[in-house]
């Protein structure tokens, strides 16, 4: 449905995306994730053609974003991530002015304005001014408003950013029905690792405009090598065990009195594994989210060498709140 | 500058339609910026009118009904260009973001927000015009039908000005800032406020370059039969500007960063 190439986009000489190739199935769910200036936003704004490449080409519904940006807006519907609706008007007339700018003919106009309100759940508000809308309410607006002409394609800058948890959650639950009954393929930013988890069907990790892996949820996790167990000691001495000999064990990190270690099959292994060990304080033992292959990736990609101050850390701060 | 296999003409239409109707819908609901607008312009009627009218000048009528065209034009002047702000806060939330990814072409996104700021200009005029029956002016059906186009045609041309500057300003503080030093010279410059049949040669040049001069004096001719120059070439010289404006407005427009 979407097929990227060697897209790049500098300014000045500051590469916001440095040469991305990568495709997007139909009617999946695709999470582009990363933090903020990761490049995800200039990737939607140039897939929506409001921003031009500096090299490469995007196709989107065949159409390519260079040259039939008009066929590729009729194609696309796109939620922004700062409000677009205008709050002096009300949900119904916000709804009315699109189905026009896209020519919607007036026959199909009333039915298919009724219908997105009532995929949103907002059929009871729609002669409120949006102004008096809730923040997860204008949310739902505006994604009823990008669907109002039938996309082929459905782009999300960050859905939920700034929701409280509950509406989160209900936002979560009408984008997963959008995709049963609207047909859509959705590309949806965010950085919120839950959030993508639970919604994506495949997951492109994107930092300093690279795409650093590309691969379903579960995949991405099984890649981190099993799962997670973290040991505590009473003393740094015997956390310097050499935990890296056992064939089960794929990876180990020492942080001090304790050690991460990533290992298969926690279940029958972990006996072996403390048989021997004294001065335990502590074991905790995690399955591996989102947020470890995170870690993992980005600490493997720059090695601290991280031009944006200090984003390791507050993913670090992140995963431990 | 237009894609013929683009231009299916009712969508386009239906596209205007949308682009004037949010515009209205929001002036509708915004009354105190018709109020607050309204107000400077009746100002300027009742104590620069009744003030220098106690003068005895020597203009050949009343001085108050002397600057009412002027004070219409002024009311066109100052709502049309500060209109140009409102393309300024639509691209401070993602308003216009979301219109430039629908299929419209910025031609229509332009001339959609003139047709907005048009109608708010309009609608001032008849407000002052309802003043104006109070001062003992006459309308009759001919100048009524002059007046509305000579204030659709002005205030789609400085409508147009004003939302080329909002193309090219970034902040509102800024827009201010700038549109202050057009707006008050087109005002002052037109001869809103006095006769510009003798006036010394300099400042008589700048009158004949100030677009808005041949829309008071057309006002001038339509309502007083005191015109300095013909109905007929005030009205041409005000589409030329007016097309000329629209046509930089446009270019304008298309060459505006989207995001």
């Amino acid at each position: 449905m979407i097929i990227i190439k060697n897209l790049v986009k500098k300014y000045g000489e500051f590469y916001a995306l440095h040469g991305l190739n990568f495709e997007v199935n139909e009617n999946e769910i695709f999470g582009l994730l990363g933090p903020n200036g990761a490049g995800k936003t200039t990737l939607i704004h140039i897939l929506a053609t409001l921003l031009k490449p500096t090299e490469g080409y995007a196709i989107v519904n065949g159409f390519n974003v260079l040259h039939d940006a008009t066929k590729v807006r009729e194609s696309i519907g796109v939620v922004f991530q700062a409000p677009s609706s205008d709050d002096m008007l009300t949900g119904y007339e916000n709804l009315k002015v699109h189905a026009l700018l896209y020519g919607i003919p007036s026959s199909k106009r009333e039915i298919r304005i009724s219908e997105v309100l009532k995929l949103v759940g907002l059929e009871e508000r729609k002669n409120d001014q949006v102004k008096k809308y809730s923040g997860g309410m204008r949310r739902r607006l505006e994604i009823a408003r990008g669907l109002l002409h039938n996309p082929k394609v459905f782009f999300l800058d960050e859905p939920t950013l700034g929701l409280d948890p509950q509406s989160r959650d209900i936002m979560w639950t009408y984008i997963k029905k959008i995709v049963k009954e609207e047909n859509v393929t959705i590309i949806l930013t965010t950085h919120y690792m839950e959030e993508a988890d639970t919604l994506c069907d495949r997951i492109g990790f994107i930092t300093n405009g690279r795409i650093i892996a590309l691969d379903s949820p579960l995949n991405l996790k099984q890649e981190i090598g099993g799962d997670i167990v973290k040991i505590t000691f009473t003393d740094d001495i015997h956390a310097n065990t050499d935990f890296a000999d056992f064939d089960f064990v794929h990876r180990v990190e020492n942080n001090g009195n304790s050690v991460i270690i990533y290992m298969d099959e926690v279940n029958s292994n972990l006996h072996r594994l403390v048989k021997h060990l004294d001065d335990v304080k502590s074991i905790e033992y995690t399955k591996p989210t989102l947020n470890d292959v995170f870690l993992k990736l980005s600490g493997d990609t720059l090695s601290g060498d991280s031009p944006e101050g200090g984003f390791m850390q507050r993913y670090a701060q992140y995963k431990k709140s | 500058m237009l894609s013929i296999r683009n231009l299916n003409f009712n969508i386009i239409l239906g596209q205007l339609y949308a682009l004037w109707l949010r515009e209205f819908k929001v002036f509708l609901r915004e009354r105190s910026r018709l109020v607050a607008s309204t107000f400077t312009p009746l100002l300027w009627l009742f104590v620069i009118g009744s003030g220098l009218g106690s003068t005895n000048l020597q203009i050949g009528t009343d001085y108050q009904k002397f600057i009412f065209p002027g004070i219409i034009c002024m009311s066109v002047i100052f709502t049309s260009v500060f209109f140009g702000s409102y393309i300024i806060w639509d691209r401070k939330f993602d308003f216009l973001k979301s219109v430039m990814v629908a299929p419209s072409s910025r031609t229509t996104v332009f001339v959609g927000k003139t047709l907005g700021g048009m109608t708010t200009s309009l609608f001032q005029v008849g407000i002052i015009l309802i003043i104006g029956m109070v001062l003992g002016i006459n309308y009759d059906a001919i100048s009524l039908l002059q007046i509305i186009s000579i204030v659709l045609i002005l205030s789609f041309g400085l409508t147009s000005l004003g939302l080329t500057f909002g193309s090219y300003i970034e902040s509102l503080e800024g827009f201010q800032l700038i549109v202050s030093f057009v707006v008050f010279p087109l005002f002052f410059l037109s001869g809103a406020l006095f006769p510009i049949d003798n006036l010394p040669p300099w400042l008589k040049f700048i009158t004949l370059v100030d677009p808005a001069t041949y829309s008071v004096d057309a006002l001038r001719n339509s309502l007083l039969h005191l015109g300095t120059y013909s109905f007929d070439l005030d009205i041409e010289l005000l589409l030329l500007f007016t097309l000329i404006i629209t046509l930089i407005g446009i270019f304008s427009f298309k060459r505006m960063k989207a995001v």
